[in-house]
């Protein structure tokens, strides 16, 4: 498959707080069989939750919940300290425990700690990041003379990527605090200055309730991070009924109500969500479990100015998408996947990859050297 | 009819509307979209371009129905700006502020007061002013002990003659500026607070809070202490501590419409279903005696409620705008003609008790549920729409649904549309409007809708602002009036004399 296939959900409209936009995404019937983990409900404070028949759900964890599963006998005591789900996961049931990542415990004095401009370093441990950064991780596959010894032993390690929190973009927390959520409601997907930033949607809309404020502790890339600071508020595309000349009738009046609503679906679908949907991507299968698969996928990275997204998603057997989370790259992160393309498209020979680029030999040194990567060449090149 | 107006008049009319809304609805506190500050601040400017523009109809404000922070807000600004009135101008003020302060409860004039001494007001009107609420005051003693540094800040500044021997304000005079001196007081509760410092019996005499603090002194346990208090506690207080003593359950046929309608709202879901013929009675029984006079006047009435998240409000004013629209629910039941009621909430749910603030605010379609005519075809006489105004499935619709209502399928206004807004917008200055065509009034308590009511009809733009000024020139008298015959005719011309001898 190389294409998002979002069928079940419907658009409804969206709701704006300064620069913020977020479409809600709506399903008539929840998807069967995959609910979240039982642990994340008790964890999050969520109590215990009626999840139907057990015995035969699959059950998933995003990415990076803290939760405490250090133990799964009843009479050992939890042990002390927070681990964080390693990847997102899919799982039978709820008895089993996931892999976890034991998170250091956070330093007494926050404010002071934190890296300068609100940036924080994040690990690269995100299932889809992870697939960014491994790409052509291996480095030159053959060894030609520009390589350096570095480049031909460790390939591109250690490859590092940074993202802002979702609290450090201006807006975003104010706009999911205040947001209405629709009571079938099982995604959103979030605007920042009419860019599409994150789509998130999940199988259950109890589920998506739950859920719904951990976007704020997100990534973003850069350019959210830019459009939110210094972005200017968005129009809202309120429904308009015109000069209204036909309308004479109260059923009339309220068929012009609905069609406002049709009208709002195509125009979110064919403006707004045009570069999720219509890309194709490289999809690459992780992990399946019963009917449902978790993939990871990268974009094209096309040059053209729209976005590119990379994320993961659980398609169900006939793949469409039940649980979704997407990232968008920034423009250096765009143009450095695009450079590694080229390279390993060209079998890491230089002027061959400059003409596939259209430039000179210098010209594609350069470039690599400005995209962060001049450990990979030597120094005389 | 309109007669033609200049711009001047009718921007005039239009601030006092403003001006009339901010003052009902805002309350300085943090809202749902808005934090406390940006509402302060907005207020802040709407006052002081009100009382610098419209000063006259700055002042007539405190007749009508605003809310108890905004009156005692105009009142500091009228003292404070007292220098650029003309001699009647103050006379007129004068008397309003006396009336406004009569009604205001006591902890709100003493905290007034404190804000005139530290601003520094300090003429002989304002002391005249604070004198003659101190002197009217029933019990100087129960004043003294319950708002003590009030008390001592108000002496202070109006230089209060408090004679040397035996008499109340003798006592009072020592109880607040030599506390140690006399041995023992004549009036009880002044006696009570000298001797709760070691007595602990004494401490179920003194006012609740006042009490409060002496029982921790004495380290007495709560639940002992709440039981011994009872008496004593006012039924705010005793409502404040009902679910932290495990009492028996306030006296529902007592509170106003929009306390109860809160209380309900705090119940949870299963208290709220075992109990509710008790509670709908109680609801109802509240909007009959809120409704008055004016019961089944108002023929087919359909209404649209918002239930929305918005509507739960923010942490100092939970679920405020919720709880206005159930008791405008329970109202409206009433104001209606027997059997002539529809009442629509904006998520679809039928049973008003159970109501909770959930979901998103699909106005646009619940109006147009609201216009469809009743049984037997009858188009509704009123539509009230209570709402925040954030009108977000989809945005606007609520608005343009209405304009095409009123341009084509029923240019000759036999339906009446108002909507009443529990919430300040701080941006806009104004309470959130629908749309341009519709009245829209702000709402804080929903025993005012009628009142209300009658105010949005102004901003529908089809009566003059010379009708507005005509309806707050009586709304004034009205308010004095009353004032005029409850005080003493003495007190009335020792205020006429003092201001005489000012002026």
């Amino acid at each position: 498959m190389n294409r998002l296939e979002l069928t079940g959900l419907t658009t409804r409209p969206a709701q704006v707080w300064g620069g913020v936009r977020l479409v809600p995404l709506v399903r008539e019937a929840p998807v069967e069989g995959l609910r979240l983990h039982r642990e994340v409900y008790e964890r999050l404070g969520a109590g215990i939750v009626e999840l139907g028949d057990r015995t035969d759900y699959v059950s998933y964890i995003p990415h990076g919940l803290v939760a405490d599963w250090s133990t799964g006998d009843p009479e050992v005591p939890r042990g002390g300290g927070q681990s964080a789900a390693y990847g997102t996961q899919l799982g039978g049931g709820g008895r089993d425990v996931p892999r976890t990542l034991r998170l250091p415990r956070p330093p007494l004095h926050r404010m002071a700690k934190r890296r300068p401009g609100d940036r924080l370093r994040f690990l690269p441990l995100h299932l889809a990041l992870e697939g960014y950064l491994a790409l052509h991780f291996g480095g030159p596959s053959t060894a030609w003379e520009e390589w350096s010894r570095r480049a031909l032993r460790d390939g591109l390690s250690p490859r590092a990527e940074d993202a802002y929190l979702g609290w450090s973009v201006r807006g975003l927390g104010d706009a999911l605090r205040i947001f209405e959520i629709h009571p079938d409601q099982c995604g959103v997907m979030v605007y920042v200055s009419d860019a599409l930033a994150a789509a998130f949607v999940v199988p259950h809309p109890e589920d998506y309730r739950l859920l719904h404020a951990s976007l704020v502790e997100d990534l973003y890339g850069d350019l959210v991070h830019q459009y939110a600071l210094y972005g200017a508020p968005v129009a809202e595309f309120g429904a308009r009924l015109g000069d209204a000349a036909h309308i004479r009738t109260l059923a009339e009046l309220r068929a012009a109500a609905r069609g406002q609503q049709r009208v709002w679906e195509e125009a979110h679908e064919s403006l707004f969500a045009r570069e999720l949907l219509d890309s194709s991507y490289g999809f690459e299968r992780v992990y399946r479990m019963g009917s449902f698969t978790l993939w990871r996928f990268l974009p094209p990275f096309v040059r053209d100015g729209s976005g590119q997204h990379i994320g993961e998603t659980v398609t169900d057997h006939k793949g469409r998408v039940a649980y979704l989370k997407t990232f968008r790259l920034s423009d250096a992160q765009i143009r450095r996947g695009h450079l590694l393309h080229v390279l390993a498209g060209a079998e890491w020979e230089l002027s061959r990859a400059a003409e596939v680029l259209g430039s000179s030999r210098e010209e594609l040194v350069r470039r690599i050297r400005a995209a962060g990567f001049a450990q990979l060449l030597k120094g005389n090149v | 009819m309109r007669t033609p107006e200049n711009s001047a008049d009718l921007v005039a009319a239009e601030d006092v509307l403003l001006f009339a809304n901010a003052a009902i609805t805002a309350t300085g506190q943090r809202e749902f979209g808005s934090g406390a500050l940006d509402q302060r601040l907005s207020l802040d400017f709407l006052h002081a371009y009100i009382r610098v523009n419209y000063r006259h109809l700055y002042a007539a404000s405190l007749a009508l129905d605003i809310n108890d922070h905004n009156a005692a807000r105009i009142v500091l600004g009228l003292l404070w700006t007292a220098g650029e009135a003309s001699a009647e101008e103050r006379r007129t003020e004068g008397r309003l502020i006396a009336a406004r302060l009569a009604r205001l409860p006591p902890q709100r004039v003493y905290r007034l007061f404190g804000e005139v001494r530290r601003a520094g007001i300090n003429n002989r009107r304002t002391r005249a002013i604070m004198r003659d609420w101190l002197a009217a005051r029933p019990d100087p003693g129960h004043d003294a002990v319950k708002y003590r540094s009030g008390v001592k800040t108000a002496a202070r500044h109006v230089h209060l003659r408090c004679p040397q021997g035996a008499g109340p304000l003798a006592e009072v005079g020592a109880f607040l500026f030599r506390p140690g001196k006399l041995p023992r007081y004549e009036h009880p509760l002044l006696d009570a607070w000298r001797r709760a410092h070691y007595e602990q019996g004494a401490v179920a005499e003194l006012p609740f809070t006042v009490a409060e603090g002496f029982a921790a002194r004495h380290g007495m346990k709560r639940e002992v202490f709440l039981k011994r208090a009872a008496p004593r506690m006012t039924r705010l207080e005793r409502l404040r501590t009902h679910a932290v003593a495990q009492r028996p359950d306030a006296d529902l046929a007592a509170m106003p419409l929009t306390r109860l309608a809160l209380y309900v709202l705090a119940l949870p879901f299963e208290q709220r279903a075992a109990r509710r013929t008790e509670l709908t009675g109680a609801l109802r029984a509240a909007a009959r005696r809120a409704a008055g006079g004016h019961a089944g006047s108002w023929g087919r009435v359909h209404a649209v409620l918002d239930d929305s998240f918005s509507s739960s409000g923010s942490g100092q004013k939970r679920r405020r705008p919720l709880a206005v629209a159930l008791a405008c629910h329970h109202l409206l039941e009433v104001l209606a003609a027997p059997g002539a009621y529809r009442g629509l909430w904006t998520s679809g749910r039928g049973d008003a008790l159970l109501v909770r603030p959930w979901g998103p605010t699909p106005l646009g379609m619940r109006v147009l549920d609201a216009l469809e005519p009743g049984p037997g075809g009858v188009a509704p006489d009123r539509v009230v729409i209570v709402s925040d105004g954030w009108d977000n499935a989809p945005a606007g619709l609520a608005g343009e649904v209405l304009r095409v209502w009123r341009a084509r399928l029923d240019p000759g206004r036999r339906t009446a549309v108002v909507h009443v807004n529990p919430v300040y917008d701080a941006d806009g200055f104004d309470v959130r409007r629908l749309a341009a065509g519709v009245p829209t009034a702000g709402i804080r308590d929903a025993e005012d809708l009628p009142a209300l009511v009658e105010i949005a009809r102004f901003a529908e733009g089809r009566t003059g602002s010379a009708e507005l000024h005509a309806y707050l020139d009586r709304r004034v008298a009205l308010f004095l009036g009353e004032r005029e015959t409850e005080k003493d005719t003495e007190m009335e011309t020792e205020n006429e004399t003092e201001k005489e001898a000012m002026s």
